[in-house]
């Protein structure tokens, strides 16, 4: 039996058990489902194994909303704890496990996947690409970033959950301070999906750099396509430092080395400053596509193109450059001294200049535009007030010498939310709502969508603003209570409240789903919203060559400029088109990675050497294997084309 | 628009707060470090309040004027490309707030790092402050005192406190004196403080160090000269040694009340040495280094043998 203790919760309770019941009974559910329905091939074949840009974004963005919901349960737990003094719905062992795994799932499950989704989706539409420019490796990706966080997300109902906070700072991260295994699913989880997602910035930037439509010179890409290339050159460049850090605090925690313990020469500071070397940029890889998504709905809905578009470009640029010089503006505490703190609160504080420039194009892209409110436009207005005021306080926070008093409380929590909420979650949302159609064929309801957005844009000024005051009358953030002669009481019920009006929008969101696949018209054209980027250009469902003729392109809004300009995008006759073969080794090759983790976290040496044999394996197999993918014939395109194109596209 | 006006009423709901009814302990100062903070706080909120109201006011402008329901059905917009004069405005004054911002930044930095002025010659009183899970311990050199979880001060003094740590990174800070500062296990921090005003202040450690965390706080009680004197008079008269395996049992993890104590642990178990740490980040000479690499074995087996010398950080 002593072999099976290390697998119990150390600090069982009945929130936990319940859930273990819950996820038991789902998986159960689904196993039968399938298997009553006959679909297990079906997911084989046209899922697990497909090498379809289209599909693997939409299994990223199922994945992304499932990961919303646990995070999203995390916050409201949060929040319910501390809504009243001295509160006992949770002990202080489970709050801290609570928002260690809220932040997690929230930055690297949730919106990193969901950000990978709408770029999964949309990128190689929009520069008129087949697919991406590795697709077997993009379905590597997103198998290695799903078994992270299915090995993450096992850390609640096997051996408890990291609890040191999001940010794992040693040395309390490190065995002598926490000793359950939770810190070990952190470093694992994290770095097998860490892997994925540094394969998918590799791809993403050989494809927007190789792959374009002829005429799509870098100049004339769509502006999400701008910022996706940019995201994916900061993955590249600040993954590998997380890579490494992980590895350290991996080393540390299982072999007993001595990088970040109190003792034996071992720096507490090494990691935070490795984290944030990764942290930083991190951040501005979750912002700069959602600023691409609010640069591609603004202009349609005010019927404009945008403002700006190659200071749109340099901004864009400046901040990736900037964002790795700042990384200290998280530790302006640690005793640096007055120098280096004025080097990196000038750096911190110019970081608002570009990020100005892009605000402010946006507002005058409205300028002189026909300005139709659609639940995506509504995301994008609100993202600007409630983003500058997030974005003024982050300018605040840059100040070092007041940082003294922000750092690590409520103050900062408010901001951070203040920023990512309406600047990566509307841009989801929004972003969402606007590809629905593409990807779904159907449209995803827009009075409900309307409910939905003043649900989650009150919610979140409600449970934010508050924080602001609670942390300039001294709240620390993380803390699981406090007393009532505090008087932070008010301020914290305020947060639960506004924390219910987001859940409440979050399942308006759920419910806009069922309801639009059951009630929707399917009859809604190729072009639903009238807009200005390619990836529109093609049919409602899209094919899966995307486009049946290479488009031509001549400006960054060559759709249009086919609509209303008569540029012709389609010219010639169509050709055969050669597609890749699907594959099962990067699924095969995910598990047995989920495995290799699942042993390391428990130091299964025999089966976690096994594992890793089996990867190396694979690997092999693939450097030896002849696969030249398959032809899509001129007959098959051309009945393809009929059935979805019907008249308009005659012309072609 | 609901929420633009939903919004304005929370910022003014706000301001007024934070300018009205009950002060809030940061923008309460009792300290010259807190009081320029405050001023910087003061500042940067008037000047970001200003471009907060200016975005709100272009966005609210656009709204109104280009809804397409206020615009005749044929209305199509024009194609505009970007006009260098608007933004180079849009550049211009950001760049000019954030050099003006700069400017306040590394003047006030300097200020909180260095020691508070305006005391005249008064040497600053010298407390090791070191925390342990879920404590703090405050050693007073000069006194040759300690106490556990609370702390006395004398007004009007500069005071200087070496931060350190037996465990987690935490953070030692007392909102209305100043700001706050990483204490860590392998080197000593400084941060410079100074209280004006007698009365009780709240202490705690702001950095999330795990289940005791919540309740990691300190008293702080700020007194007259005098009366500080009077104290350690008392404490030297009446108090218990601290001894070396008195001090192991307090570091054990948990929470204890308030404890006081005659002599240090300064004496027999000396803070992390050097500047950087228990490393030798390769300055100094090779004698330098088997030194500091002796004394940080030492503190890490917490056992502490003789060899080292340690009347380098009692002598203060």
């Amino acid at each position: 039996m002593d072999f099976f203790d290390r697998f119990a919760i150390p600090h069982p309770s009945p929130i936990i058990y319940a859930s273990m019941v819950a996820i038991g009974l789902t998986v159960i559910a689904i196993v039968a489902g399938l298997t009553y329905f006959k679909k297990w091939g079906y997911l084989w074949r046209e899922w697990i194994t497909t090498v379809d840009h289209k599909r693997i974004g939409i299994m990223y963005l199922l994945s992304a909303l499932l990961m919303l919901f646990r995070g999203g349960v995390d916050a409201l737990m949060m929040r319910a704890q501390t809504a009243v003094p001295e509160n006992t719905l949770l002990e202080a062992q489970h709050y801290n496990e609570i928002f260690t795994t809220h932040g997690v799932v929230m930055i690297i499950f949730m919106a990193m996947a969901f950000i990978i989704a709408l770029m999964n989706f949309v990128v190689p539409l929009q520069i008129g690409a087949r697919d991406v420019a590795f697709p077997r490796l993009n379905n590597l990706s997103f198998w290695l970033y799903f078994m992270g966080a299915m090995l993450f997300n096992l850390s609640f109902v096997i051996g408890g959950s990291p609890s040191a906070g999001w940010t794992s700072y040693f040395p309390l991260a490190g065995n002598e301070f926490s000793e359950s295994v939770g810190t070990n699913y952190y470093m694992l989880a994290i770095q097998i999906s860490g892997i994925g997602t540094l394969m998918t910035g590799i791809n993403f930037i050989a494809t927007i750099l190789k792959m374009r439509a002829p005429g799509m010179t870098l100049m004339k890409m769509p502006m999400f396509t701008w910022s996706a290339l940019i995201t994916n050159l900061i993955i590249v460049f600040a993954f590998p430092v997380l890579t490494v850090a992980l590895a350290m605090g991996t080393m540390d925690r299982l072999f007993g080395s001595n990088f970040f313990t109190t003792s034996d020469g071992g720096m507490d500071m090494l990691w935070a400053n490795l984290f944030w070397v990764w942290g930083h940029p991190e951040v501005y890889i979750l912002i700069l596509p959602a600023f691409g998504i609010y640069s591609e709905i603004i202009p349609t809905f005010a019927r404009r193109n945008l403002y700006g578009y190659k200071s749109m470009v340099a901004s864009m640029v400046l901040i990736s450059l900037l964002s790795f010089f700042v990384w200290v503006h998280h530790f302006f505490t640690m005793g640096q001294g007055a120098l280096v703190n004025s080097i990196f609160s000038i750096s911190t504080m110019a970081i608002a200049v570009p990020t100005g420039i892009k605000i402010f194009n946006w507002l005058f892209t409205l300028w002189k535009g026909k300005i139709k409110i659609t639940v995506p436009m509504l995301y994008s207005l609100g993202f600007l007030p409630i983003f500058t005021i997030g974005g003024v306080t982050g300018v605040m926070l840059g100040m070092s010498a007041a940082d003294y008093q922000y750092h690590n409380t409520m103050f900062l929590v408010a901001h951070f939310h203040l920023v990512i909420i309406p600047g990566v979650v509307f841009a989801m949302i929004a972003g969402m709502t606007y590809w629905w159609p593409k990807m779904f064929g159907f449209m995803l309801n827009e009075r409900i969508g309307k409910w939905t957005f003043w649900f989650i844009a009150g919610g979140t000024c409600l449970a934010f603003f508050p924080m602001f005051i609670s942390g300039l009358d001294g709240q620390a953030r993380r803390m699981y209570t406090y007393s009532e002669a505090t008087g932070f009481g008010i301020w914290n019920m305020l947060s639960f409240i506004g924390a219910l009006g987001l859940a409440a929008g979050f399942i308006l969101i759920v419910y806009n789903v069922y309801y639009s696949t059951r009630y929707a018209s399917r009859d809604i054209g190729d072009d639903p919203w009238d807009a200005r980027s390619l990836e529109w250009a093609t049919h409602n469902p899209v094919p899966e060559y995307n486009f049946a003729i290479t488009p031509q392109v001549n400006s960054s809004e060559a759709f249009w400029d086919s609509k209303k300009n008569g540029h012709k995008l389609f010219k010639g006759p169509f050709k055969e088109i050669h597609m890749p073969n699907n594959s099962g080794m990067p699924f095969i090759m995910s598990i047995l990675f989920f495995v290799l983790g699942f042993a390391l976290v428990f130091s299964l040496w025999i089966v976690a050497i096994i594992s890793l044999i089996g990867v190396f394996a694979c690997l092999a197999h693939r450097s030896f294997e002849k696969d030249h993918g398959y032809h899509i014939s001129v007959e098959e395109i051309e009945k393809t084309e009929a059935e979805r194109g019907g008249a308009e596209h005659e012309n072609r | 628009m609901k929420i633009k006006w939903a919004m304005l009423a929370a910022i003014f709901t706000i301001v007024t707060v934070l300018t009205g009814c009950e002060p809030l302990a940061v923008l309460n100062p009792k300290g010259p470090q807190a009081e320029t903070q405050a001023d910087v706080i003061w500042l940067s909120i008037g000047i970001m309040l200003f471009i907060v109201v200016a975005v709100f006011a272009i966005l609210i402008y656009m709204l109104v004027k280009f809804r397409a329901s206020k615009q005749s059905d044929d209305y199509e917009p024009p194609h505009i490309e970007g006009n260098v004069i608007v933004e180079s405005i849009c550049v211009g004054i950001p760049v000019l707030i954030v050099a003006f911002l700069s400017i306040v930044s590394v003047q006030s930095n300097y200020e909180v790092e260095s020691s508070p002025e305006g005391y005249g010659e008064k040497e600053p009183l010298v407390v090791y402050a070191s925390s342990s899970n879920w404590k703090w311990h405050f050693s007073y050199p000069e006194q040759n005192i300690e106490t556990v979880n609370y702390l006395y001060i004398p007004t009007d003094r500069p005071l200087e406190f070496k931060l350190y740590s037996y465990g987690p990174i935490t953070s030692f800070w007392i909102p209305q004196l100043g700001g706050q500062k990483y204490a860590m296990s392998d080197m000593v921090t400084t941060l410079h403080l100074a209280a004006d005003a007698p009365g009780e202040y709240m202490g705690r450690n702001a950095n999330f160090s795990g289940k005791g965390f919540a309740e990691n706080t300190f008293n702080v009680k700020a007194m007259p000269q005098a009366e500080f004197d009077e104290w350690v008079d008392e404490v030297n008269n009446t108090a218990d040694p601290l001894t070396e395996k008195e001090f192991d049992q307090l570091l054990e993890p948990g929470h204890l009340g308030q404890l006081t104590f005659k002599g240090t642990h300064l004496t027999f178990l000396p803070p992390p040495s050097a500047e950087n740490g228990g490393h030798n980040h390769g300055s100094g000479s090779a004698d330098k280094h088997t030194e500091m690499s002796g004394n940080s074995d030492n503190e890490s087996d917490s056992g502490h043998s003789d060899s080292h010398s340690d009347e380098e950080h009692s002598d203060h």
